[in-house]
């Protein structure tokens, strides 16, 4: 891990738009008057004509969005994930989702690491919403080398696709010759035998530090990175329950209705065993740092070591 | 096609896609033939006349586009679009069935000619615009049409939509409102108030036209007018009778969404049959 190497993935989402525009030119982005702080300022300095700014306005935006689409333009429109995910939902069901269209929303801004804005604009219901959307892929990635492969991917994939990104610099993890980002596919970080820590987005480098913790008082704790929270990596998360009985996992989101609950149908269903759902226990955010929110809400290694502890 | 047919054959045609809304409502049981009857000179006129389209080729990149943001008047829809040739009319009997691709809902994944999947209102004027725009964008020369109720005009997304395409200037775009003053709940006005729908538009920037959307003359004035007009998007304000061609439809806001037993069934046929024939 490059603890000097950070980068927020809202950073990673805007440059690799830049970059995949270069040889794509039917890629247009479109924004609701975030684009400075989506970052998708990067590929409008760059594609001026091809940078769309709907104003205030989600629902419209994803309207625009679908009637680009199937003209034969691939746009990613972006915003926070309040917004995009949370105001647009309906449009982003029946005018791109329904319809199939290949809509890629980028969702900035995603959980409690907003920070001091607040509440109101820390969506931790995002990922529950968008999974539910019948052939929408939702991706959470947790640094900057996953975000820019998220990005190119999301453009290949045919169809909408979800991508939640955050404000806050992260440590950058993938830095690995070896590292390749597949679609559907989670990425084991770290061996381990007695529990499964099974993370995303923000909280996988922190959960890595967690393991490191947990290794101190004996625990052997494995770490799974899932980036594609749907469709989930089945195979991966049975796998590891088989293998040590005990799940945990760790989310910048709800308990109810993103990884934490994606993990526990496929479990229930294929391996049943106990698991722990770490993330926003059914309550609202508040204004802080992000660093502070984040501890407060247990979700750095500090946090995600004790509800380890105390369940074992 | 267009620019081929005089205004009794096109009020022959628009009989014809009359009987096939209530041919469609009636063997569905289910069904909206209120506002698809309003709108039956408009879709008449769009498919026969106006817009540059192949039914042996719905794909076409170059085709115009059609999006109805209305969309539970989907059986005026489908019968239009059967009847130029985009499907078997016969099938407008499998409308709203099980397994059929005549969804209650225009959905493009499975009916050929539809554009865009439509029904939650207010959301298929944006498609509509983002349609323009690409055609904008990729220097092509079709153009868009999209057809709005006005108790739709109570969607804050409409106005989201027709700030953007003022904004961007998409002269390519056409809206009309089936202005046929009847929602589920009641009159328009009574409801919620959309009026003035012309100064409102206009306020938004659109060129604006007010017509008599019964009638092919008006229509056709006011779609030429929309294509000439350079700079702004057009909004056609097209006044109707809500049921219009079946006599006890006619004004009655209990036929918005239901559909007519065997008795009424057959009455109605026989009154459009006889539109259709030129008796009337």
């Amino acid at each position: 891990m490059l603890e000097n190497k950070m980068a927020a993935t809202r950073d990673s989402y805007g440059n690799a738009l830049a970059e995949l525009a270069e040889e794509h030119e039917d890629l247009v982005v479109l924004d609701a008057d975030l684009a400075a702080a989506t970052k998708t300022a990067v590929f409008k300095k760059k594609y001026p004509q091809r940078h769309i700014d709907c104003g205030i306005a989600e629902a419209n935006m994803a309207g625009i969005a679908a009637g680009m689409a199937a003209c034969g333009y691939v746009p990613f429109m972006s915003s926070f994930a309040m917004f995009a995910a949370g105001r647009a939902f309906e449009q982003v069901r029946n005018s791109i989702g329904y319809p199939q269209m290949n809509v890629k929303i980028g969702a900035t801004h995603a959980g409690i690491s907003v920070g001091e804005d607040g509440a109101t604009h820390q969506c931790c219901e995002d990922l529950a919403l968008m999974r539910e959307i019948p052939g929408m892929v939702v991706i959470n990635p947790c640094d900057d080398v996953e975000a820019r492969a998220a990005v190119k991917a999301a453009y290949e994939h045919i169809g909408p696709v979800y991508l939640r990104f955050g404000r806050l610099a992260l440590p950058i993890i993938n830095d690995k010759e070896s590292y390749r980002f597949e679609l559907g596919k989670g990425i084991l970080l770290k061996e381990g035998k007695d529990v499964s820590i099974i993370a995303t987005g923000l909280c996988v480098s922190e959960s890595l530090k967690a393991a490191e913790m947990l290794s101190e008082d004996g625990i052997s704790a494995e770490v799974i990175n899932i980036h594609t929270i749907k469709p989930l990596d089945e195979e991966l998360v049975a796998a590891t329950a088989l293998k040590t009985g005990k799940v945990f996992t760790v989310e910048e989101h709800s308990v109810i209705g993103g990884l934490g609950s994606a993990v526990a149908e496929t479990l229930s269903e294929k391996c049943p065993v106990k698991l722990i759902r770490i993330g926003m226990r059914d309550c609202f955010g508040e204004s802080g740092s992000a660093k502070e929110l984040i501890h407060k809400y247990k979700l750095d290694a500090e946090g995600i070591y004790k509800q380890i502890i105390a369940e074992i | 096609m267009r620019g081929t047919m005089n205004k009794q054959e096109l009020q022959k045609k628009a009989a014809e896609i009359r009987k096939g809304i209530l041919t469609g409502v009636y063997h569905a049981q289910s069904g909206h033939p209120g506002g698809s009857l309003s709108a039956a000179d408009l879709y008449t006129y769009l498919y026969f006349e106006e817009m540059n389209i192949n039914p042996s080729k719905p794909d076409d990149p170059d085709r115009d586009r059609f999006v109805l943001s209305k969309g539970h008047t989907a059986p005026g829809y489908y019968s239009a679009l059967a009847l130029r040739g985009f499907f078997p009319v016969e099938d407008l009997k499998t409308l709203r069935r099980l397994g059929s691709y005549l969804q209650g809902h225009p959905d493009r994944k499975h009916t050929p000619g539809v554009d865009m999947s439509s029904g939650s209102l207010g959301q298929g004027f944006s498609a509509a615009a983002g349609m323009a725009l690409a055609a904008k964008m990729q220097g092509k020369e079709y153009r868009t049409y999209c057809l709005c109720g006005d108790g739709e005009l109570q969607e804050g997304q409409i106005w989201e939509a027709a700030m953007f395409a003022a904004h961007r200037k998409l002269d390519n775009l056409c809206l009309i409102v089936d202005n046929n003053r009847l929602q589920i709940d009641g009159p328009v006005e009574e409801i919620c108030s959309p009026y003035p729908i012309d100064e409102k538009f206009r306020a938004f920037q659109f060129h604006v036209m007010t017509i008599n959307g019964n009638d092919f003359d008006e229509i056709k004035e006011a779609f030429d007018e929309a294509k000439r007009h350079k700079g702004q998007p057009s909004a056609i304000i097209a006044s109707t009778v809500k049921g219009k061609g079946v006599s006890f439809m006619e004004h009655n806001v209990s036929w918005h969404g239901k559909a007519p037993n065997e008795e009424e069934y057959r009455a109605a046929m026989e009154e459009l049959e006889k539109e259709a024939v030129g008796q009337c």
